[in-house]
């Protein structure tokens, strides 16, 4: 029991219809205030209310979203899990800490733009520039696993982290040659592992392909299982999935515009 | 081979006479231009920058730093500058790197505006007596206020009270309208950005993070510091958007208006890397554009989802620079729950730009003010959304006209840094800075005291801040609210119609 008497809650059922974003989200940060042991947060009948979860500060909480939030779902939010049964609006994870997203459909333009840290899973595909500028910072290591295909520009500007495309649909079965262009624009830290064959006119300016080795395949197969396990994909594609030949894409170098400068000193 | 060694621009010489051969100047340039030889100081000219360091230091005033005057042959139009740059050019086939602000001979619009001053029919103010009010919110002002009464018994008489209904929107207060501007630490050194806040601190005013994050040796300072949210996203996360007293989307820069920032990955030391949260020695690059913000309404959703994160407690401004739209582009910004715009004229610094964007690319400050200013009033939404001003902005009076002129507040950065020893060398991007500046090296970082530089700055904003008292004073007016878009009390000099009127002010005579 709280101190106004009111009962303590770990599970809270906000029903969003006809909500505008701001009392939504109000509401939800009224809700884990008034209860510090809350533990899971159901938005039902979310309907494009942008800006959910963000800036939310909370460990050990669940947040799941039935419907299409808007944009900038859990923009700057550190810690929290969202689980989104339905399509997200664009930038899902922009600029997020920590945490972890699970999205049960498509994510947007820029998924995961300038994420810092935490975890994206995305069970379908992704738009355009997703992953863009993502970066890492000693433990914070963000990471974005796109279940089917990314539109151009994937991890344009990168430079942290790393970004699984696993080029399946939702029943495990291949979706071909991935036909994403400009892939890694300007990457300069980072790696992006797309399953199948990459051709170098796909890679934008700076990024590179590399040698997929074994300790690629070791660092990778966590977040393969890991997706299998949300998605509830069957051992054979876990299996077929893990080892698969993947095509890795690094940086050409830390400083890809080093040499674009002369100083003019005199 | 075609040799392309060019003349030095400066003549660097010692009065042998005067030196005494301490090798002062030997430990201070950090260009390298001198070192001993027996028995005498032997100088590289070619290396200097005029910073002025060892003249500074040199305790027998024995070093003088001349321009060489080797000359080209003189042509209007190859000017010695042109003929330099393509011999660089044409060598690296790099885009030529510069620092500081426009270096281009392109008109300063302060200097042909002069102000009214009280003669007879209205006295004028002596602010030493009598009190004078520069106070300044910056912030969204309600449209209209609207009250409710409620009925109260006070000692047996009924009072109708008036409660404020209309939500008051947050505002951050400053003492002057005097704000230090946006550098980031990285092109800034640790002690330089400490200097600044403790003088924003002591003079109650603003200073900006620029986007390189908030290093933790500034936190108590906090309250006096605007973080800002660039497109490289450097050092951002809650704690970061909570800590300062408001937000600052930055959209562009007058120097380099239209792209991005690379910070060399030879600047990113381990601290730099540590409060922009990206790895050692790698390059920090911002991309041009916000690539969430591909329009005036996805920069209203930065905003709001910016509100959103602080849970609409904190202030979130937008800045952008002055180009040839800026009066629409304001306007989007204005209408998007953004509480103040900054406009950034194309002479504003930087640490460092690509030359060709430096010296052409924006348009100046007045106009730009004016135009914005002008065109807020016309959407009725001026009194709502605040305006900052900042791009070369050089004394009190150039503080002066920019309020009159419609700003709400400026932002000084090049100022600021004289006034910690910086002599615009122009040199910024190397991180060689002498004064201890513009650079991460610890020994040369080293050589600026914190205090000391708290002091100057904290100094030149006291003494700017008396001075508008004064000007304030002479036109008549106790109120810094009272001179705001106050353009009848400036004229135009030398100007002509089509400039008169973008101003929005009279020729003198009128």
């Amino acid at each position: 029991m709280s101190k106004n008497g009111e009962e303590e809650k770990r599970e809270v059922i906000i029903d969003a219809k006809d909500m505008g974003y701001r009392e939504l989200n109000e509401k939800i940060h009224e809700v884990i205030d008034k209860n510090p042991k809350l533990k899971k947060i159901i938005l039902k009948n979310v309907l494009g209310q942008r800006f959910i979860g963000n800036g939310i500060e909370k460990e050990d909480l669940t947040i799941e979203i039935y419907g299409v939030p808007g944009g900038d779902l859990g923009m700057f939010m550190s810690g929290p899990t969202i689980i989104v049964y339905g399509n997200t609006d664009h930038a899902p994870g922009n600029t997020m800490d920590d945490g972890t997203i699970i999205i049960h459909g498509n994510g947007g333009d820029v998924t995961g733009h300038s994420m810092r840290g935490g975890r994206i899973f995305v069970r379908d595909n992704v738009g355009y520039r997703s992953g863009i500028h993502m970066k890492e910072y000693m433990d914070k290591f963000p990471v974005l696993v796109i279940g089917g295909t990314a539109k151009d520009f994937l991890g344009e500007y990168m430079a942290g982290g790393l970004i699984l495309v696993l080029n399946i649909d939702s029943e495990g079965d291949d979706l071909g040659k991935i036909k994403g262009k400009m892939i890694g624009t300007g990457i300069h830290g980072g790696t992006i592992y797309i399953r199948g064959e990459i051709d170098n006119s796909q890679l934008g300016v700076a990024a590179d392909i590399k040698e997929f080795t074994e300790e690629d395949r070791k660092k990778i197969k966590i977040y393969i299982e890991k997706f299998c396990s949300i998605f509830n994909l069957g051992d054979e594609v876990k299996k077929k999935l893990i080892e698969s030949q993947y095509t890795k894409i690094a940086p050409i170098s830390k400083r890809p515009f080093g040499r674009l400068y002369t100083q003019d000193l005199r | 081979m075609i040799p392309s060694t060019v003349p030095p621009k400066y003549k660097v010489e010692i009065n042998s006479n005067r030196c005494m051969l301490c090798e002062r100047c030997v430990r201070e340039c950090s260009w390298g231009v001198y070192r001993r030889d027996r028995n005498k100081i032997v100088t590289y000219s070619n290396r200097c920058g005029a910073c002025q360091r060892c003249v500074a230091m040199c305790p027998r005033d024995a070093i003088t730093i001349e321009k060489n005057l080797t000359c080209w042959r003189d042509h209007p139009l190859w000017t010695r500058e042109v003929r330099e740059d393509i011999i660089n050019q044409s060598r690296t086939g790099c885009i030529l790197l510069s620092g500081m602000g426009n270096a281009k001979e392109l008109p300063t619009y302060f200097d042909n505006i002069v102000l009214d001053a009280c003669q007879v029919t209205n006295p004028s103010i002596d602010p030493l007596r009598e009190p004078m009010e520069l106070r300044t919110y910056i912030g969204k002002k309600p449209k209209k206020l609207e009250f409710e009464y409620i009925e109260e018994e006070i000692d047996g008489k009924k009072i109708k009270k008036a409660k404020l209904k209309t939500n008051i929107a947050p505002n951050i207060k400053l003492e002057t309208p005097i704000m230090i501007a946006h550098m980031s630490y990285g092109a800034l050194s640790l002690n330089s950005h400490l200097a600044m806040a403790k003088a924003a601190k002591e003079c109650g005013t603003f200073m900006g993070t620029g986007e390189g994050g908030l290093h933790r040796d500034l936190y108590p300072y906090a309250n006096h510091i605007i973080t800002q949210i660039a497109s490289g996203r450097f050092g951002v996360n809650e704690d970061y958007l909570m800590k300062g007293a408001a937000i600052e989307i930055k959209i562009g820069q007058g120097s380099k208006p239209g792209i991005g920032g690379h910070l060399p990955g030879e600047k990113v030391s381990a601290e730099v890397s540590m409060t922009r949260m990206i790895p050692e020695g790698s390059d920090a690059i911002s991309p041009a554009p916000h690539h969430d913000i591909y329009s005036i309404e996805d920069l209203a959703q930065l905003v709001r989802s910016l509100k959103e994160a602080t849970r609409w407690k904190m202030p979130v401004f937008v800045k952008i620079a002055a180009v040839h739209n800026v009066a629409a582009i304001a306007n989007g910004i204005a209408t998007s729950d953004a509480d103040a715009v900054v406009i950034d004229g194309f002479k504003g610094g930087t640490g460092a730009a690509p030359k060709v964007f430096r010296d052409n690319v924006g348009i100046p400050i007045e106009l730009a003010i004016a135009a914005v200013d002008q065109r807020l009033r016309e959407e009725g939404v001026r009194n709502e959304v605040s305006i900052i001003a900042s791009g070369g902005i050089r004394n009190s009076a150039d503080v002066f006209k920019s309020i009159a002129l419609g700003a709400d507040a400026v932002y000084i950065g090049t100022a600021v840094m004289v006034a910690l020893g910086c002599r615009v060398c122009g040199r910024c991007y190397t991180g060689q800075c002498a004064w201890g500046i513009a650079t991460q090296k610890p020994e040369l970082v080293n050589r600026l005291d914190v205090e000391e530089g708290a002091n100057r700055v904290a100094n030149l904003i006291k003494a700017w801040t008396l001075e508008i008292k004064e000007l304030l004073g002479a036109a008549g007016i106790n109120s810094i609210e009272s001179l705001r878009g106050n353009r009848d009390r400036l004229r135009g000099i030398g100007l002509n119609n089509v400039e008169l009127e973008a101003l929005g002010i009279k020729h003198a005579g009128f």
